[in-house]
């Protein structure tokens, strides 16, 4: 198994999908609630976190910054297109949030009754769809798997999701497909330069960096190109506009993967594709990306303290929280790109558990009205003290998993980037003020809603879901050694061959310049000689 | 040493057992909570006493964040100011949960109070612990957390937990300025610790207005902490509390963590003399506001949260005058005289079945003895006349207010001394006040007032005798004790008519109050309809 390694874990969750489908013992007969499908989705998903803990990530050496577990099979070779997948240190712990979370995910579909079977077939089809894109290393077979991650989501939000859910659908399609496409063209780009250049036709994504050059206009169009897909999948103001409707249109674990995992695609395409092959256009556009991202920091805070719908509320808060994520990244020292992975780490754990939290009152009462709740840490304490902690993580207080990340992130920024790092510190106040207004407002004060004076607290299905992001939560707060010991020397690495590509780029088009110019003078030189 | 990981681990432990032993037996949380807190101030005890001279105790608790430059390991640091800090923080917690214990005896939350009590210690430890600014920051923001868990205690009640949330949200603003100025020495220096700080910055030779701008941020920290102009809004408001969280928290430790950062940092400050000016006027005023507003309070919870207020300014005068050891002197004889005063009010409160309002009081000298008595020797210690403990430490901040060698301040020293001086008889009038008003005179209210159970007047009594004696004992070694840490003037030692003799401002603000308050009573009156 280990040198398939990394294939069993993408594949397992669709072979667990397609026997959803062909075994008879799930059917509607035999499974009317969908009770069986539900532990067997949840038997998949538990193996498939299992495999990854045991033998990926106690197996994978930190020291090492090179991709591991390496899977390397030719494919359609007649294009050049293989199969290559491999793991570093900045994918590593984003499988395993991935593999994490899906669990979790599975035990929240106990909130949905409609084609039960259908829901977690699509769910274990996006989490390889997800996978594969963490671990492709070939641009096409990247490219397969991202798309692929998109139709599940359209299935997930569109068959279950809420009154809208046609427009959330469509709009969220639509952005990302006009993203999609325009990656697709500069890959197409990119993969012909380097077959002009050296005559292989390759997508594997070391040869396209480390044998392509391209001229700082190349790399500038090649570079919005990415950043404009990366970034509508992030997303970065101003093209977040589809997340919001899509959060609130979604079922509980739709969301949860929705911000635990997708939205964590966007920058890990920029880290993994658009900046090491285009180092010069990243340099050029780091400072527009940091400020769209410090400006989503504020508007997505100031945004979702308006919200009178807690889904919408913590869906604005994943636009802020992934700012802090995009400026740790573009400040590109280690610190703070360490920093914003372990804050996309971070984000998926808090605000997953903030949106499962939602889906617990939802499933109870039917509404996602902050006004339609208040007082209610008296009816339901366990709730309440579980509310509490991962507020207290999403506004990142010390000794939780947010604070890590997001004093890395500040720390480093405020090198590169000094007054956005000073305006991004507002953040850390409307943070508070976002998320304690909704916690008060929904938890403390009298009930005044006569419903809520018969809820119950969280069961113990519920609680089984929260138990192991609390866990994290602390676990990343107070000791988040293991993790920061993972990220860290590929984090270093990367960005020093980032650096020296940007270089060589540099040196060699200035070459090209002067030769250039020393030709244009090689007649008269030449006759001057004779 | 190890004892210094129990210091803070005892009540992180009494925080959780008091909770889950309080849950199953009740009136047993209190005493759990009291016993892990009582066993924090003897394993503080063991290690002061095994505290060299002109040395420290460090331990490494884990290694908490490393990554490239950033090394930050969860250090405690235990030197003669920590050493301080923490025997005035835990003996006068001990005391407070002992009190507690029989004013929450009627809640039937009792054991979510304790665990929240129990927590604040575990915060505030690490804050006056941390043996660099993150660690620091952490019991920083986790008191900050604790406190609002407390002022929100009661919350159903909701502007109580509007209360918790007002005082969060403006201590984030001050932590916004702590994060700073982190940063600014983290760029400048490459670290964090306060050993490797003050060395690098011994060795640096850098722009005074670096200091500066560093010095403000983190003054904007401790402004928000220990409520200085303009951050000062949400303490008023934080005595919605319960009655020994206003003493514990609001009186004598929480808000006096701004007045320790400064003193830590005392070799960065020393060089900012621009922003130790700005202290000094912002501490002056906050000092002189502060006083005349709780000199038109008739909440007696109000009363004394001015006061605080106002006294905190008087610590911040002295530290902004180089004086730091004079500012912890302060501290320390201020949480005598405030948790007496507090436990007083909070004894009264009892007593008076919930009644704050002065106007409802009066008489209760024959009712409550011993409570009036401690109340009264609290009164005149705050009021600064000797030889009772705050006189001394009054004394010794206006006598380094005429001392500071702050070229920013000379000149105008003679106006900083005359307002300070007019503060502190306006201290020693309002606080006179509030004794008549409440003790003497005719019982103005409908309840049947009585004297509190032993659990509340114990503490009372212990207090009242360290606010008369604290000048003397452990005042007269203090300035000897700290001089490892704090730079230490020469002393002046003064005989006891001499120092009554210069206690003349507190003296006629105590007669003035006392004439106003009985013998022309109608004044007041008049005043206050006109």
């Amino acid at each position: 198994m280990s040198e398939h390694l990394l294939s069993v874990l993408i594949f397992l969750p669709l072979l667990g999908a397609v026997l959803l489908y062909i075994l008879p013992f799930f059917s509607a007969k035999s499974d009317g609630h969908g009770d069986i499908a539900r532990w067997f989705a949840f038997g998949i998903t538990t193996l498939t976190f299992v495999i990854s803990l045991l033998k990926l990530l106690f197996e994978f050496d930190g020291t090492n910054v090179n991709p591991q577990f390496i899977e390397d099979i030719p494919w359609i070779a007649q294009y050049g297109i293989s199969y290559n997948l491999g793991v570093d240190g900045i994918s590593i712990y984003l499988v395993l949030l991935t593999t994490f979370l899906m669990p979790i995910i599975v035990l929240a579909s106990h909130s949905v009754h409609s084609r039960v079977r259908a829901y977690l077939a699509n769910m274990l089809v996006l989490e390889t769809a997800m996978l594969g894109t963490l671990l492709a290393l070939d641009v096409f077979l990247f490219y397969v798997f991202w798309e692929l991650m998109l139709a599940p989501m359209y299935f997930i939000i569109g068959i279950w999701g809420g009154r809208r859910k046609i427009y959330a659908t469509l709009k969220f399609v639509l952005y990302t497909v006009v993203g999609s496409l325009l990656m697709l063209v500069a890959i197409i780009y990119v993969v012909w330069q380097h077959q002009q250049q050296t005559g292989e036709l390759t997508f594997l994504l070391s040869s396209l960096v480390s044998n392509t050059t391209f001229t700082m206009t190349e790399e500038l169009w090649l570079f919005a190109a990415f950043a404009l897909a990366f970034g509508i999948k992030v997303p970065i103001f101003p093209f977040h506009t589809w997340l919001p409707d899509a959060h609130v249109e979604a079922p509980t674990g739709g969301s949860v993967v929705l911000a635990g995992v997708l939205l964590k695609m966007g920058l890990y395409g920029f880290i993994r594709f658009a900046y090491p092959l285009f180092p010069r256009g990243a340099e050029e556009f780091a400072p527009y990306l940091a400020a769209l991202a410090v400006i989503g920091i504020i508007y997505g805070a100031l945004v979702a303290w308006a919200q009178e719908d807690i889904k919408k509320l913590v869906a604005y808060s994943s636009v802020s929280h992934l700012g802090y994520c995009v400026l740790g990244f573009v400040a590109f020292n280690t610190i703070s790109a360490t920093g914003s992975i372990v804050q996309m780490i971070n984000h998926g754990i808090s605000t997953g558990a903030l949106f499962l939290l939602v889906g617990v009152l939802y499933d109870r009462r039917h509404t996602r009205a902050i006004s339609e709740y208040g007082g209610l840490a008296s009816q339901v304490p366990v709730f309440a003290f579980l509310f509490l902690v991962f507020t207290l993580s999403s506004i990142a207080l010390p000794l939780t998993n947010g604070f890590v990340g997001e004093f890395l992130i500040l720390l480093g920024s405020f090198e590169r980037f000094p007054l956005l790092t000073l305006a991004a510190l507002s953040g850390v106040i409307l943070g508070a003020v976002y998320m304690l207004t909704l916690y008060m407002r929904t938890m403390f004060g009298e009930i005044d809603v006569e419903k809520n004076g018969k809820l119950k607290d969280v069961n113990a299905i519920e609680l089984a879901a929260f138990a192991p992001l609390f866990v994290v939560v602390f676990w990343i707060g107070i000791y988040p050694k293991p993790l920061i010991d993972a990220i860290e020397p590929t984090v270093a690495s990367y960005i020093e061959q980032v650096d020296q590509r940007s270089q060589r780029l540099l040196a060699l088009e200035e070459q090209a310049l002067s030769s250039r110019i020393a030709l244009s003078y090689l007649p008269s030189s030449a006759a001057g000689g004779q | 040493m190890k004892e210094l990981a129990f210091i803070i681990l005892f009540p992180l432990i009494g925080s959780a057992a008091s909770y889950l032993i309080g849950k199953k037996v009740r009136p047993l949380a209190g005493w759990v909570a009291t016993a892990a807190c009582a066993a924090s101030f003897f394993m503080v005890y063991k290690a002061f006493t095994a505290l060299p001279h002109d040395g420290a105790l460090s331990y490494p608790l884990l290694n908490w964040i490393d990554v490239a430059g950033l090394k930050l390991p969860f250090l405690l640091h235990f030197d003669a100011l920590t050493a301080v800090m923490c025997l005035v923080v835990t003996g006068v917690g001990s005391l407070i949960h002992l009190y507690s214990i029989a004013y929450m005896a009627e809640d039937e939350h009792s054991p979510r109070f304790f665990a929240y009590l129990n927590l604040f210690m575990f915060s505030m430890l690490i804050l006056v612990l941390g043996g660099n600014l993150p660690v620091m920051f952490v019991g920083w923001e986790g008191v900050g957390l604790c406190s609002y868990l407390l002022i929100g205690f009661w919350f159903k009640n909701s502007s109580y937990a509007a209360a918790g949330r007002k005082a969060f949200v403006v201590n984030r603003i001050g932590d916004a300025g702590f994060l700073l100025g982190m940063f600014f020495l983290f760029f400048q220096f490459g670290t964090l610790d306060f050993t490797a700080l003050k060395s690098g910055i011994a060795g640096a030779e850098l722009p005074a207005s670096f200091y500066d701008i560093v010095g403000i941020c983190l003054f904007i920290g401790a402004a928000g902490k220990s409520a200085q102009i303009p951050l000062f809004v949400w303490l008023p408001d934080a005595m919605a509390g319960p009655t020994p969280v206003s003493a514990l928290i609001h009186a004598a430790t929480m808000v006096t963590a701004g007045v320790y950062m400064m003193a830590r940092l005392n070799f960065l400050f020393d060089l900012a003399p621009y922003a130790l000016a700005i202290v000094c006027v912002i501490a002056l005023l906050t000092a002189f506001v502060a006083a005349t507003t709780a000199l038109t309070q008739f909440d007696i919870k109000k009363v004394l949260a001015y006061s605080t207020v106002s006294q905190l300014g008087f610590m911040f005068m002295a530290a902004a005058a180089g004086a730091y050891w004079v500012s912890i002197f302060h501290v320390v004889t201020h949480a005598f005289f405030k948790a007496c005063l507090f436990l007083g009010a909070g004894s009264v409160i009892h007593g008076c079945h919930h009644e704050q309002d002065m106007r409802h009081m009066g008489g209760l000298l024959s009712k409550m003895p011993i409570t009036a008595i401690t109340y009264l020797i609290s009164v005149l210690a705050i009021a600064g006349i000797a030889p009772l403990s705050g006189y001394y430490s009054k004394h010794a901040i206006l006598a380094a207010l005429e001392h500071s060698h702050n070229h920013y301040l000379t000149p105008y020293i003679g106006i900083v001394g005359a307002a300070a001086s007019l503060t502190a008889f306006l201290t020693a009038f309002y606080m006179m006040r509030s004794f008549v008003m409440t003790f003497l005179g005719k019982y103005r209210g409908h309840a049947h007032p009585h004297e509190s159970p032993w659990q509340m007047v114990v503490p009372l009594i212990v207090l009242a005798g360290l606010a008369a004696i604290g000048g003397f004992w452990p005042g007269h070694s203090l300035s000897h004790f700290l001089s490892s840490v704090l730079p230490v003037g020469e002393h002046h030692a003064e005989t006891l008519v001499e120092a009554i003799m210069h206690s003349w401002v507190g003296i006629l603000g105590v007669v003035a109050a006392l004439v106003l308050y009985t013998r022309l009573s109608e004044i007041p009156g008049k005043i206050y309809a006109a």
